[in-house]
C-alpha cells in the first residue's frame, strides 16, 4: 500500500488546474493566423522569389535579438519563449512595403521592441500596438522607401535592389476622388483581385481572402472575439456607404473600402491586440468603432490615402479611458448603482 | 426554461471516471478522528472523555453557540483520545479520536419521527438542529440556522445539484440510485417553507438524473420541479444558481434569503430525509475519490471522521508520483499536506494528482487579454483587482472594484493564460480588507475605553 509519508505534497491555493492555454499558445495562434496571408504575399510579390517571406523571417529574428538583447543587459529574466516578439516582428514586416531594406526593418523593430515594449515593462504593459508604432516611425523617417509598392507579381530580388516596378495603390486611386477615379480603379482592379491579393500594398494586406481566413481561425480559437473586428469593419462600411461619391455605386464602394487597404489586417491582428485594447466586450465596441471612424477620416480628409495605422494608434491611447468609464455593472449591485451606470 | 448566470467557464469535467460506479460502503475503519469544529462557527464541546464507550449515533459534541452544529459518533468503539489533531482546514483542531468496535451498535438516541408529514416547520428545524445538518456541499454553514433566518423571507426554495466541479459525481449517483431520498427530503422542505414548489437546479450533464428524479416525483406526485441548468462552472454557486433558477440576483453583500430564495445542498436534502424518515444524524458522507494520482477511482460511502487515506486505500491506493492532494473539487478544494487528516460534514471528494499536471509560472507577466473579465460570474474585472493588490492597494479593491464581492470561485485563475495567482491574491486582499475593518473597530473601542476613563 502506499506510504502516505513519502509523498511530497504541494499545498498551494486553489483552483488546482488551469486552462491548457497560455501565453505562448496564443502566439502561436496569431503566427497560424498570419501565415495564409505570409505565403499569399509570397506568391503575389515576385512570383516565389521569397522576398516577402525573407524580410519576415528577418524582422521577426530581429525582435527576438532585441528582446533577447534588452532583457539580457537589463538582468531581467528571458521572455523570448512566449513568442510575442515573433508575432510583433512578423506583423512589422506585414505593414511594409515587400521592397523595404533589411537595415530599416531592423531599425523598426528596435524602436518596436526595445521603445515601445520593453522600456514600459513588457509583455502586456505597452500602451501602443509595438508594430505599428514601428511602422509610423519608419513611415515619418524614410517617407520615401515606404511608400513605394511593387506593382503585383514584379519581382524583387532577395538581396540586393533592382529598377522598381512600382505601382499606385488603390486607395491612393480612390484617395483622387470623384466618380472617373473610382471608375478608372475598378477598371485596374476587380474585386476578385483585391480578395487574392493581386494588388500593391504592404506586404501582408493585399490579400483579403487570405486574412479573413487567419481571422476566422482567430475566432474559432478564441484568441480573439469578434468586437473589435465587427466593430471596426462595421464602422467603416456604414461611413463609407453614406459617404460614396455622387455616380457610383455606394456597395461597390464600400468593397473597396473594406478590402482594398489594410483594413482587415489591422481590425483582425492589430486593433485585437490584447495590451492596448479596452478589457471589457463594451469598451471593445467603442474602441472599434472610434478606429473605424478615425480611419474614415483620415481616409477621406487627412493627407494620407490610409489612415488604419494612426487611427489604431490613436485608439491604443485612448484604452486608459475606456477601461475607466465603461465598466461592467455587477452582480447584484444595488438598484441605485445600475441606474447611475445605465445613464452613464 | 432555465435562464444563464454571467459569465463562467468550462473545465474538462473529467467525471467519466467515476460516473457510472455505484456507491460502495467503506470497509469500516479501526479508527475515526472526529474533529469538533466541522461547520462554520463556533466550535462543539466534546461531550466524552477518553475510555469512554460511545454508541453509533450518540452525541459526542455540543454545539458551542447559535451558530453551531452537534456532533456524533460516527462507529461504535471505545473513546482512545480527545485531542488536537491534523484538521483539514490547516493546522490542528480539538479531535475525538474512537477505536471502532465493529459492532455498529446503535445508540438510544436515533429514533425516526412517527408521522414525518404532521412535522411543523418548528419541530423540523429542531431535528434538523440535533441531527447536526450542516451545508454539505461544502460551505458547512449550519442548516437549522439558514432555515430559521431564512423564514418567512424566502419563497423561491431551491435544491442545489448542480455539482459544477470537475471529478465529483457524488450527487449524480445519490440522485440515481436513492432518489425517493432526494424527493422526500425536498417535500420536507416544500412543507416546512409553506412553498407551492421546490426547483431543484442540475446541469445538463445529468440527464439520465434528472429523468430518474422526474419519474419520482410523478409517482410520489411531489411538488418539485426539476430545472436543468447549462454546463457551466460555477453553475452550483449559490449565487449563480439563484440567478440562473429564479432569475434573481442577491444583493453585493447579502444573503440569498434577501433575494427570497433559500437553497439547499442535494447532499443536505438528503441528510433532512434521513434525520427525519431514519432519525439517523450526520454520521456518514458520499466521498468521490478521483483524479490522477488514484489507481482505481470510486464513490465511498464513509463514516465521517475516516482518514482520508483509508479512502485512497480502498481505491487501490495512489501514484507514487502523486504530488496534490485536495479536499473538494479541483476549483475551490483545499489542497492537504497530509493524509492524516479525516472526511468531515463538507467533504464531497477527495483528489489526488499525479504526474506533471501543475501549471505553476514563476514570474507571471499579465498580458490584459481581459479573459478573467469575461468569465467572472461576479462581473468584476479581475486584471484590474490584481494590478491594485499588487500595488498594495486594498481600499481601490474595496471601493472602486468591488473586490468583496469576490466569490473565490477560481475561474478567472482557471482561463488565465499568463497563470497570475488572481483567486489567490483576491484571497489575501479580502483578508488585508477585513484585518483593516477590525483593526479600526479594536481603535474605536479603544478610545471610547480611553474618553470613559477620563470622564470617571
Amino acid at each position: 500500500m502506499t506510504e502516505y509519508k513519502e509523498l511530497k505534497l504541494i499545498a498551494s491555493s486553489s483552483p488546482h488546474i488551469r486552462s491548457d492555454e497560455d501565453t505562448r499558445s496564443i502566439m502561436l495562434d496569431v503566427i497560424i493566423a498570419l501565415l495564409p496571408a505570409l505565403l499569399m504575399s509570397v506568391y503575389r510579390f515576385g512570383n516565389w522569389n521569397f522576398r516577402a517571406l525573407t524580410v519576415t523571417a528577418f524582422s521577426a529574428g530581429c525582435c527576438v535579438l532585441w528582446e533577447w538583447l534588452y532583457r539580457k543587459l537589463m538582468k531581467k529574466s528571458n521572455m523570448i519563449g512566449d513568442l510575442s516578439a515573433v508575432v510583433t516582428g512578423m506583423l512589422l514586416a506585414l505593414v511594409c512595403p515587400v521592397t523595404v531594406p533589411y537595415w530599416m526593418i531592423a531599425v523598426g523593430s528596435f524602436f518596436s521592441i526595445v521603445v515601445v515594449k520593453q522600456l514600459y515593462g513588457g509583455i502586456g504593459c505597452n500602451f501602443l500596438n509595438p508594430a505599428l508604432a514601428g511602422r509610423a516611425v519608419l513611415v515619418a523617417a524614410y517617407a520615401g522607401p515606404m511608400t513605394r509598392w511593387l506593382a503585383p507579381e514584379a519581382s524583387y530580388p532577395v538581396l540586393g535592389s533592382a529598377d522598381l516596378v512600382t505601382a499606385a495603390t488603390p486607395l491612393a486611386i480612390l484617395k483622387e476622388g470623384g466618380a472617373d477615379a473610382f471608375a478608372a480603379l475598378t477598371q485596374t482592379y476587380t474585386a476578385g483581385d483585391l480578395f487574392l491579393g493581386r494588388i500593391g500594398g504592404s506586404l501582408g494586406e493585399t490579400s483579403a481572402l487570405m486574412l479573413l481566413l487567419g481571422g476566422a481561425y482567430l475566432l474559432v480559437r478564441k484568441v480573439i472575439s469578434w468586437h473589435i473586428p465587427a466593430a471596426y469593419i462595421g464602422t467603416v462600411a456604414l461611413v463609407s456607404l453614406l459617404a460614396a461619391p455622387a455616380g457610383v455605386d455606394p456597395w461597390q464602394y464600400v468593397t473597396y473600402q473594406l478590402f482594398a487597404g489594410g483594413l482587415l489586417l489591422g481590425a483582425i491582428f492589430m486593433a485585437t491586440d490584447y495590451a492596448t485594447s479596452p478589457v471589457t466586450k463594451p469598451g471593445q465596441l467603442v474602441f472599434g468603432a472610434g478606429c473605424g471612424l478615425l480611419t474614415c477620416f483620415i481616409r477621406h480628409f487627412g493627407s494620407y490615402p490610409e489612415g488604419v495605422c494612426y487611427s489604431i494608434l490613436i485608439m491604443n491611447c485612448t484604452t486608459w479611458l475606456l477601461d475607466k468609464y465603461i465598466r461592467p455593472v455587477i452582480y447584484g449591485a444595488p438598484k441605485k448603482e445600475k441606474k447611475e451606470a445605465a445613464a452613464k | 426554461m432555465a435562464q444563464a448566470f454571467f459569465g463562467g467557464v468550462h473545465p474538462n469535467d473529467r467525471k467519466a471516471a467515476t460516473r457510472a460506479k455505484a456507491i460502495e460502503p467503506l470497509p469500516a475503519p479501526a479508527e475515526v478522528v472526529i474533529p469538533m469544529s466541522m461547520h462554520i462557527g463556533a466550535p462543539c464541546k466534546p461531550l466524552v472523555a477518553k475510555g469512554d464507550q460511545v454508541k453509533l449515533g450518540q452525541r459526542i459534541g455540543e454545539p458551542g453557540g447559535f451558530v453551531s452544529a452537534p456532533i456524533h459518533a460516527s462507529v461504535s468503539g471505545t473513546v482512545t483520545a480527545v485531542e488536537p489533531r491534523p484538521s483539514s482546514m490547516g493546522g490542528t483542531v480539538l479531535s475525538v479520536v474512537i477505536a471502532n468496535d465493529f459492532q455498529n451498535t446503535l445508540s438510544d438516541e436515533i429514533r425516526p419521527v412517527a408521522d414525518p408529514d404532521s412535522l411543523t416547520a418548528e419541530e423540523l428545524t429542531e431535528i434538523v438542529k440535533n441531527a447536526g445538518i450542516v451545508g454539505q456541499g461544502g460551505a458547512t454553514f449550519p442548516t437549522h440556522v439558514k432555515i430559521s433566518s431564512a423564514m418567512g423571507k424566502a419563497d423561491y426554495i431551491i435544491i442545489n445539484a448542480a455539482e459544477c466541479e470537475p471529478y465529483i459525481t457524488g450527487d449524480h449517483r445519490t440522485m440515481l440510485e436513492r432518489p425517493e431520498q432526494v424527493i422526500k427530503g425536498a417535500m420536507l422542505l416544500a412543507k416546512c417553507f409553506g412553498v407551492d414548489k421546490v426547483y431543484l437546479g442540475i446541469e445538463a450533464n445529468k440527464q439520465d438524473a434528472a429523468d430518474v428524479l422526474n419519474a419520482q416525483i410523478a409517482a410520489l406526485n411531489a411538488p418539485v420541479v426539476v430545472e436543468v441548468l447549462h454546463t457551466r462552472y460555477p453553475q452550483g454557486a449559490e449565487k449563480q444558481l439563484c440567478q440562473a433558477v429564479s432569475g434573481r440576483q442577491v444583493p453585493s453583500g447579502k444573503l440569498p434569503a434577501d433575494a427570497g430564495c433559500c437553497i439547499f445542498n442535494l447532499n443536505t436534502t438528503c441528510a433532512i430525509y434521513r434525520a427525519v424518515y431514519e432519525g439517523m444524524p450526520v454520521v456518514s458522507k458520499i466521498v468521490t475519490v478521483s483524479g490522477s494520482g488514484v489507481i482505481e477511482p470510486k464513490n465511498l460511502e464513509c463514516p465521517i471522521g475516516t482518514p482520508v487515506a483509508n479512502l485512497f486505500d480502498a481505491c487501490g491506493g495512489l501514484r507514487e508520483d502523486t504530488y496534490k492532494l485536495i479536499m473538494g473539487g479541483p476549483m475551490m478544494g483545499l489542497a492537504q499536506y497530509t493524509a492524516d487528516v479525516p472526511v468531515g460534514k463538507g467533504t464531497g471528494c477527495m483528489l489526488a494528482f499525479a504526474g506533471d499536471e501543475e501549471r505553476y509560472e514563476p514570474e507571471p507577466q499579465c498580458i490584459r487579454c481581459g479573459k478573467c473579465v469575461g468569465v467572472c460570474p461576479i462581473r468584476l474585472e479581475p486584471v484590474f483587482m490584481y494590478k491594485y493588490l499588487a500595488k498594495g492597494d486594498w481600499e481601490n479593491f474595496r471601493d472602486r472594484l468591488h473586490g468583496m464581492d469576490c466569490i473565490e470561485c477560481g475561474a478567472c485563475t482557471y482561463i488565465c493564460p499568463a497563470r497570475l495567482p488572481l483567486t489567490h491574491a483576491f484571497r489575501m486582499g479580502k483578508q488585508q480588507v477585513n484585518n483593516a475593518r477590525m483593526a479600526a473597530i479594536a481603535l474605536a473601542e479603544a478610545e471610547k475605553a480611553q474618553e470613559a476613563k477620563k470622564e470617571a
